[in-house]
């Protein structure tokens, strides 16, 4: 390949947008994200060091913990000038400060339910309902597992009539781009409503 | 290119511990306040990158394209806040551009909510 300066006056002028996709430790996030990423899901991790509590004894040295989080996410250009990312949130609710992170800029969220343990999306729903971040519910239908109607989960997860709720398959690209098509309607509309005050 | 990006590191310490040492962990947030999905893209081509310290020539041949902070991160396999402090390294010396997203407080851009739409359509 040929060398030289020709690239000196690259510019920037893309920009990204990201969504997230939340829910409990083993419901299909990455599985979710890697359906329609362009690339397979990519893993990096975010580092928290803090001061631990007490004081060790013998040195008298305030201890510190590095807490490490591993993120998932994909990545879909969608044209030259615009590139989404889809981030899978932690699955334990220890992360908190991950999710902050994580929320702030964030389009919208979708929430994957596992009906054989409908708890585990609990801590999203609520954090994203706190945030006020447009969010919809994915209920991910795992094999043999009872299929709930969409109303019965949506009365289990207490969540509001407006907020979106189907069921999924997050193996199947279809269905992924299913539910990413209902979320980011559904951010339009919110975006509407906040316009017209 | 070579020269000033090399003397940032000890050599016989490796390339890796200067950023951990001037972060401290997580306590000292870049100057330029990067996140997960600020774009950036290196400036010095493939060829120019052959001169620079191993961790800014690996930042540099990889950001060829707009990429984001967390890409980065998880193609040359370091954790976030070590390759923060290497991309500020590199946006300080402008060899790496960088574009943040809307502040999270805008109402997200109708235009780019349809683009986003059409794009997932597409798929
Ligand atoms: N039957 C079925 N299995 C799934 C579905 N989604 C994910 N899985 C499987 O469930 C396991 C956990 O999925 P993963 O995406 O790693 O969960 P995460 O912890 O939320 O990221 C994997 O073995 C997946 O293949 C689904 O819709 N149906
Ligand atoms: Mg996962």
């Amino acid at each position: 390949m040929a060398s030289g300066n020709s690239e000196h006056r690259r510019s920037l002028t893309a920009t990204a947008v990201k969504l997230l996709i939340a829910g409990g430790f083993g419901v299909g996030k990455t599985t979710m994200v890697g359906s329609v990423s362009e690339v397979p899901p990519l893993r990096t991790e975010e580092v928290l060091t803090s001061a631990s509590e007490g004081v060790d004894d013998l040195s008298g040295v305030e201890r510190k913990t590095t807490t490490t989080v591993a993120l998932d996410f994909g990545r879909i250009t969608i044209n030259p000038e615009l590139i989404l990312y889809l981030f899978g949130t932690p699955g334990q609710d220890r992360f908190w400060f991950m999710w902050d992170e994580l929320a702030q800029g964030a389009l919208g969220a979708v929430v994957l339910a596992d009906t054989r343990r409908l708890e585990s999306c609990f801590p999203a729903v609520d954090f994203f309902e706190r945030r006020g971040l447009p969010f919809v519910v994915g209920v991910n239908c795992f094999d043999g597992a009872y299929r709930y109607g969409t109303e019965e989960v949506r009365a289990a997860l207490d969540v509001d009539m407006s907020v979106p709720l189907l069921l999924c398959d997050a193996r199947d690209k279809e269905s992924t781009k299913q539910v990413l098509v209902t979320l980011i309607q559904h951010v339009m509309v919110n975006a509407e409503l906040a316009a017209s005050g | 290119m070579s020269g000033q990006g090399e003397a940032w590191f000890d050599d016989a310490a490796g390339p890796l511990v200067r950023p951990y040492a001037v972060t401290g962990g997580r306590t000292r947030t870049d100057n330029f306040g990067l996140d997960l999905i600020t774009l950036v893209v290196a400036l010095p081509s493939v060829a120019e990158a052959a001169g620079m310290a191993p961790e800014y020539a690996k930042i540099v041949r990889l950001c060829q394209r707009p990429m984001s902070v967390a890409e980065v991160a998880a193609r040359i396999d370091l954790p976030l806040p070590v390759v923060k402090v290497l991309l500020s390294d590199l946006i300080e010396q402008n060899y790496v551009i960088y574009r943040s997203a809307a502040p999270a407080t805008d109402t997200p851009n109708k235009h780019v909510l349809q683009a986003v739409l059409d794009g997932i359509r597409k798929l």
